[in-house]
């Protein structure tokens, strides 16, 4: 009898719980291809930060053709999600888990596509000479790259609680974000030969702060997965970039 | 779900319809008084007192097999190679053909942070190159070695060996090499004498300068000699301070992926940083409240490390605090804080009442040598390294630094600091 209680915890705790083993397992292999096109995305966005920090063109380039697999992935994701949807019409979590798969596949493309635009400018950066910026740059993507990271942790563990963490510290990215706003806008006004790089240097940021905002999306995803709860509205937000202007000083 | 209740649902599923049977059985043996009602209510009975057993049956069954399936992943491993690989200093998995974790030893326990239970090894481990390398080896049975950085929150360097296992049905083995060590030895080298030469530079320009004054025309003038010697001791302390400081983050660093191994009462420590730097906030006109209740649970820390960290903290605030103005430093749980396989931690609040740090300052706090105010750091001594310090330490005892400040309302930072947790089962493998 105890044998019997023990091993039935086993069962439930290794998802098999479905009459259908099948189901089982394309459910699992969809969870299993999510967190492999997130390690795909957080390489990616980490090589394309690194190449940044370390003028090094060749990991940018790398950056830059490894987006393709991203994509191919989304799109069988998809597919597959769509099956299970068609086929099996899951119910409750199951339900939840396919649609969160479908989502994440989504929010996932498009950060791999933020750190394909960052690799190229990273590119362009490296022809011009180097910037002071860059090393904040970069420790501002190394915070979007911990977001991400706990995001994809949370999802593979079903962690809400964790979920909920990453979603609460957004606003630190978009502060770093707020301070590197200021400050290149007023490199641009005392030395206009840096707007060039400058610019290259500010959409870098933009989109390092978008990929932030994504990871947040994917945090209310795995929330509402685990939870069947969403995520109240007022997210902390503290990107004030869009009401900042910098009056100019003339040196003359 | 509770394994008891299952098992007393499922029992009372499939008993009711044998009550139910017995009872219209009753009822119409009751009602009619026929003999026939009762032969009809037995069979109605034994019917359902039959579907109840077989369906018992199934359900055992059916737990017969999982039991069997979990025994399946780690019955190739005999008990001396199991409790070898449990105990081995390096990360290791086994894994079946389909990515499925079958054995996780201790130390990948430790780097997974979360039971890997037959779990796949793409929820696990996400880095490319090494589930490429797994799926290359599990569909060619050769071995592949890589190299992989896991830049956060600590930067990690590992190497990856995987290589087939010739049993049927065939496992693929999974090895990590922490290579963390050797590579920051390199790393930190470079660094601290880029940091170092630029930041000693000031002074020791200033105590050469003076050396030369002296030397020359100032030479038989003692009030300037006098007041130049104040001088250049202020800048060699300077120095001193700077050389210290360069020192403690450089080790703190170097150990920086090694999880503290002591347990500490994070308590007795305030309270002693707290005395250590009473006289100093008396002489800076300052007042210092502590706000600590008893029996706080323990962190996992190293204790020379916490101390510096709660100097630090406890000595900007003083610093950078209004004249006459308050600090108060307070002690409480915050559960729930956690990030990946630990729930709960002990929060250490610094708060003053000083004129605050403008926003966008704030997230580069912890640059090294990032000041606020230049002139400002200067007067007060601070080498710009303070704060760095304090980020090291707590990124090496996992826990989180927050900081908040509203100008001319003072400044609070918090630590967050993980519990020491029951330790991690000596055999992590699955059952």
């Amino acid at each position: 009898m105890t044998n019997w209680r023990a091993s039935a915890q086993t069962r439930t705790d290794a998802m098999n719980d479905h009459t259908v083993k099948a189901f089982s397992e394309q459910l699992e292999g969809l969870s299993s291809s999510i967190a492999q096109m997130g390690g795909l995305a957080e390489a990616q966005f980490a090589a394309a930060v690194d190449a940044i920090a370390r003028r090094d063109t060749v990991l940018a380039e790398n950056a830059v053709g490894g987006d393709k697999r991203i994509d191919q992935l989304q799109i069988d994701i998809e597919d597959r999600a769509m099956k299970l949807l068609a086929l099996r019409q899951p119910m409750a979590v199951d339900l939840r888990e396919t649609l969160a798969a479908i989502k994440i596949a989504s929010e996932l493309e498009r950060i791999g596509d933020l750190a394909k635009n960052i690799a190229k400018r990273a590119i362009v950066l490296n022809r011009e000479p180097p910037m002071r910026l860059t090393a904040s740059l970069a420790r501002m993507g190394k915070q979007a790259l911990a977001q991400l990271k706990q995001v994809l942790d949370a999802y593979s563990d079903r962690n809400a609680v964790a979920a909920e963490a990453v979603w609460k510290q957004d606003g630190e990215i978009d502060e770093t974000y707020n301070s590197l706003f200021r400050e290149l806008l007023t490199y641009m006004m005392e030395d206009p030969r840096t707007i060039g790089s400058s610019t290259h240097l500010l959409f870098i940021a933009k989109n390092i702060e978008r990929s932030g905002d994504h990871a947040t999306n994917i945090a209310e995803v795995v929330y509402h997965m685990v939870r069947a709860d969403h995520l109240s509205n007022n997210r902390p937000k503290a990107d004030t970039t869009s009401e900042t202007s910098i009056p100019f000083e003339s040196k003359a | 779900m509770n394994s008891t209740d299952t098992y007393w649902t499922a029992v009372a599923r499939f008993l009711w319809p044998a009550l139910v049977g017995l009872a219209a059985g009753i009822a119409l043996a009751i009602w009619q008084g026929a003999q026939t009602a009762w032969i009809v209510a037995g069979i109605a009975l034994l019917v359902a007192l039959l579907v109840a057993y077989l369906a018992h049956q199934g359900r055992l069954f059916l737990a017969e097999q999982a039991a069997e399936i979990g025994d399946k992943s780690s019955a190739f491993l005999t008990p001396v190679a199991r409790a070898t690989l449990a105990w081995l200093p390096d990360p290791l998995m086994l894994l079946d053909q389909g990515g499925r974790v079958l054995f996780a030893n201790t130390a990948m326990y430790n780097v997974i942070g979360v039971p890997p239970e037959n779990k796949q090894v793409s929820m696990l481990l996400r880095t490319p190159v090494v589930l490429e390398a797994v799926s290359h080896t599990a569909a060619t049975g050769e071995s592949v070695a890589v190299e992989y950085i896991t830049p956060v929150p600590v930067q990690r360097h590992y190497q990856a060996h995987t290589a087939t296992l010739k049993v049927q049905p065939p496992v693929t083995m999974l090895l990590l090499h922490d290579l963390t060590a050797i590579k920051r030895t390199e790393q930190m080298r470079a660094d601290f004498v880029a940091n170092a030469s630029h930041e000693l530079r000031t002074p020791l320009a200033a105590v050469s300068g003076f050396i030369d004054t002296l030397k020359g025309h100032a030479r038989d003038d003692a009030q300037a000699r006098d007041r130049f010697l104040d001088i250049m001791s202020v800048e060699a302390g300077r120095m001193r301070r700077l050389i210290e400081d360069l020192l403690s983050l450089t080790r703190i660093e170097l150990n920086e992926h090694v999880r503290p191994s002591g347990v500490v009462q994070i308590d007795r420590i305030v309270r002693e940083t707290f005395a250590a730097l009473s006289p100093l906030a008396r002489t800076d006109n300052i007042t210092l409240e502590l706000c600590a209740p008893d029996g706080v649970p323990a962190v996992a820390g190293e204790r020379d490390e916490l101390i510096q960290l709660f100097q630090n903290l406890i000595h900007n605030a003083i610093k950078y605090g209004r004249d006459g103005g308050h600090v108060w430093v307070t002690l409480k749980p915050a559960p729930g804080a956690g990030g990946r396989g630990s729930a709960s931690m002990l929060c250490v609040q610094v708060k003053d009442d000083g004129e605050g740090i403008p926003q966008d300052a704030v997230p580069r706090l912890t640059e090294r040598f990032y000041r606020v105010d230049v002139k400002r750091s200067r007067e007060k001594g601070g080498t710009g390294l303070g704060l760095a310090i304090v980020k090291h330490i707590v990124n090496r005892h996992q826990g989180r630094l927050t900081i908040e400040s509203k100008a001319g309302e003072g400044s609070t930072f918090t630590i967050f600091l993980p519990l020491a947790r029951a330790e991690a089962p000596a055999d992590a493998a699955v059952t």
